[in-house]
């Protein structure tokens, strides 16, 4: 029935149409008993909206949330309601603990039958209250509509993150009338007062040594120019989190890269000898700050952030200033004072020359082998800036983190604050539909193990998708940590696995190849940058390769340790 | 430091559970939390003690103001504030000791609202110190069980949630 302003829908339609009328154009999932109603609809309407099947919920949630960093759409993944919406949880977590909007729609049982312990019902509601932004629990198709556009501009608005909806299995068969409705643009932030700006432009401008430390508030935004402009003028250096990489190119020489545990040596010191840090977006994390009774020790610290409950959190600053964080940094750089100071200028080239020469006699140590620089030189060198990359999480993560050029932002997909193994080639596979672009997985053979089913997804959809897989055969990380604090006792690390993966890809579908030196590792990646699906390149490395430079756990800057030897 | 935080909620599926969650995921310890109806039958209102420091609570505050059912949240003065808290006390009744209780029952201004010849109970109303005295004036008499509401508190004037 069609009335002047609507027309009668069950819930399931209201569903796909609220999420057409959101802007939707792709989702990612997995069909079962209690989204039949939704998966029907999805299918009626493939012509307008692209539903992506992948091997595992799990999967999804990543490349959903892959979708969403290269794009900053909100990105959309369904699953069935029990073990469909548990295995969503990572992935949600995921998203929750890097600030990435993402709307998760699980079916559930239908409202008779809740509370009963039916066949796969799961209160994913209650469990997820912990890692979303909000959650919903609908019990009335009149509501549904409502909360689908509410759920989207939760995500999206101020600090973003993910928001679930469940939704029963009677609500998706429910009708009422839908209207459409233009989307409505996010209510503004307040600005922050003028006085916080201007004790803001009193620091700087008596600041001797600035440091402008950037994380994923500003990367996510792309303050790209803004930022530079603010180190030109004061006359400062720039570092970030790792949440803040492809920020910057790191080309751009007042850029000293990330900070902390395993930063640049250069980023770091500077951070700690810098007077004044103007903190952009960023959260000063565990990782991110070692010891924080030591951190920082001889600056002022200024806080930017959207999120009020980030002020002071982890670090107690000298001032916070809450509100949109690119409106309070341009309100600042039009305010604060052109300046010079050449001392600090000096002294962070210096740092820079140090850092330059350690890396130096790292790579002269090694000789021919592979090491990790020189397998991310080739990959520079190969991929351009539209290149995306991916990565898992440990070693290769913490390598790609320092050595990657990134040409520009929203190229990145990395789980940052959870630390999610598994998590590369489901987000990979997400950025790559999102984008049309070239990606690259960096991954490693613990990391890959996880979720590697979906390498049939990427075959599936014939994405041309590169897999580094930096194997070294151990969990290199953790074993990282086993050498040097738990006196090289190799706790289940060791996989020694028999796995071939070469075999392995093509009994997917998809092309392996394997390179033992740095010449085969050219070849094979050169190769597979230019073929059109994805490649698996098998890249053994050495199992006591190091990330360095090292904060240990809970040290600081005076117990860096730089080479192997210490 | 003991705090009394007041939060203005939308009564919305789950509310009390992701404000409770909150302190657990933050490891905030609460004293007492209680929650009911306002003039206003689409919201709530916690009243929430709280023992911390200053960090802890404006952690606490601001945690809560992400929350997105949460609408206000105001911390509540002593010296700026009226609290109440009503406790059900009862106690064992023995021909010697059931003078005693009615006594302090009656300088308490507390009101016996069940009594037999084995047990009596007593409703107690008033500040948190009140109710904690009558607690100790009670123990050597014999205490069964007791049930305490927890505070709640408005400030004093015509100041508000809202303002």
């Amino acid at each position: 029935m069609e009335t002047a302003k609507g027309r009668q829908m069950t819930g399931a339609q209201i569903v796909v149409e609220t999420l057409i009328e959101q802007g939707v154009t792709d989702v990612f999932g997995y069909p079962g008993g209690q989204v039949l109603n939704l998966y029907d609809e999805l299918y009626k309407a493939s012509d307008r909206i692209n539903h992506v099947l992948t091997a595992h919920e799990q999967g999804a949630s990543h490349a959903a949330d892959g979708y969403s960093r290269v794009t900053g759409k909100v990105g959309v993944v369904i699953a069935t309601s029990g073990p469909g919406a548990t295995n969503l949880v990572t992935g949600i977590a995921t998203a929750m603990l890097d600030s990435i909007p993402l709307v998760a729609i699980t079916g559930n049982v239908p409202t008779t039958l809740i509370g009963r312990d039916s066949f796969q019902e799961i209160n994913i509601a209650g469990v997820t209250i912990p890692i979303t932004k909000h959650n919903y629990f609908v019990t009335d198709v009149k509501e549904l509509a409502d909360t689908i556009r509410e759920a989207f501009q939760i995500a999206k608005s101020g600090r973003p993150g993910p928001v679930l909806i469940d939704i029963p299995k009677d609500v998706q068969v429910a009708e009422c009338t839908y209207i459409p409705q233009p989307v409505v643009p996010f209510a503004p932030q307040d600005e922050a007062g003028d006085d916080l700006i201007d004790r803001a432009v009193e620091l700087i401008n008596q600041a001797q040594r600035p440091y402008i430390y950037i994380g994923g508030g500003a990367a996510g935004i792309g303050m790209t120019k803004e930022i530079m402009a603010m180190a030109e003028k004061i006359d400062g250096y720039i570092g970030c989190s790792f949440m803040g990489l492809s920020a910057l190119a790191n080309s751009y020489d007042r850029f000293l890269g990330m900070q902390g545990m395993h930063g640049h040596y250069a980023s770091s010191m500077a951070n700690n000898e810098a007077d004044l840090i103007i903190g952009v977006g960023v959260r000063f994390s565990d990782r991110a700050t070692g010891n924080t009774a030591k951190y920082a020790r001889n600056a002022k610290i200024i806080q930017l952030d959207t999120d009020l409950a980030e002020i002071n959190k982890n670090i107690p600053v000298d001032l916070g200033i809450i509100g949109e964080i690119q409106s309070s940094f341009n309100r600042i750089l039009e305010r604060c004072a052109k300046t010079e100071h050449p001392a600090w200028r000096q002294q962070v080239e210096a740092l820079k020359a140090e850092e330059q020469h350690i890396a130096d006699e790292a790579e002269r140590a090694a000789g021919d082998a592979m090491t990790p620089k020189k397998i991310f030189d080739v990959i520079n060198e190969i991929k351009d800036d539209d290149t995306i990359i991916a990565t898992d999480v440990g070693q290769h993560q913490m390598w790609t983190a320092q050595y990657v050029d990134f040409g520009r932002t929203r190229r990145f997909a990395s789980s940052g604050g959870l630390g999610t193994m598994g998590y590369g080639l489901g987000a990979a596979i997400g950025a790559q539909i999102a984008t049309g672009d070239r990606t690259v997985l960096i991954t490693g053979d613990g990391s890959f193990g996880m979720n590697l089913n979906e390498l049939a997804t990427a075959v599936s959809y014939n994405t041309p998708i590169v897999i580094v897989l930096m194997n070294n055969g151990v969990l290199g990380m953790v074993r990282q940590w086993q050498t040097l604090f738990y006196g090289q006792r190799y706790s289940n690390t060791v996989l020694n696995r028999k796995t071939d993966f070469v075999k392995l890809a093509e009994a997917f579908g998809a092309r392996g190849a394997r390179a033992a030196n740095i010449d085969e590792f050219r070849a094979a990646f050169t190769e597979a940058m230019a073929h059109d699906g994805p490649t698996v390149i098998d890249t053994l490395i050495d199992m006591d390769e190091f990330v360095l430079p090292m904060l240990p756990p809970g040290g600081s800057i005076d117990d860096m340790i730089t080479t192997k030897g210490g | 430091m003991r705090s009394v935080i007041s939060v203005y909620v939308e009564n919305k599926y789950g509310v009390l559970t992701r404000v409770a969650g909150l302190f657990m995921r933050r490891g905030f310890n609460i004293d007492s939390l209680t929650v009911g109806e306002t003039e206003n039958p689409a919201y709530s209102r916690m009243t929430i003690t709280m023992n911390g420091d200053d960090y802890a609570r404006e952690q606490l505050v601001n945690q809560l103001k992400k929350l997105h059912n949460v609408k206000r949240v105001k911390v509540l003065e002593s010296e700026t504030s009226v609290e109440r808290e009503l406790m059900l006390i009862k106690v064992r009744s023995t021909p010697e000791n059931r003078s005693e209780v009615m006594a302090a029952a009656e300088i308490y201004r507390a009101k016996i609202i069940d009594y037999n010849t084995d047990a009596m109970c007593v409703e107690v109303t008033g500040e948190p110190s009140k109710i904690k005295a009558f607690i100790e004036v009670m123990k050597p008499l014999g205490i069964l069980e007791m049930c305490r509401t927890g505070a709640v508190a408005l400030e004093r004037g015509d100041n508000t949630i809202d303002r």
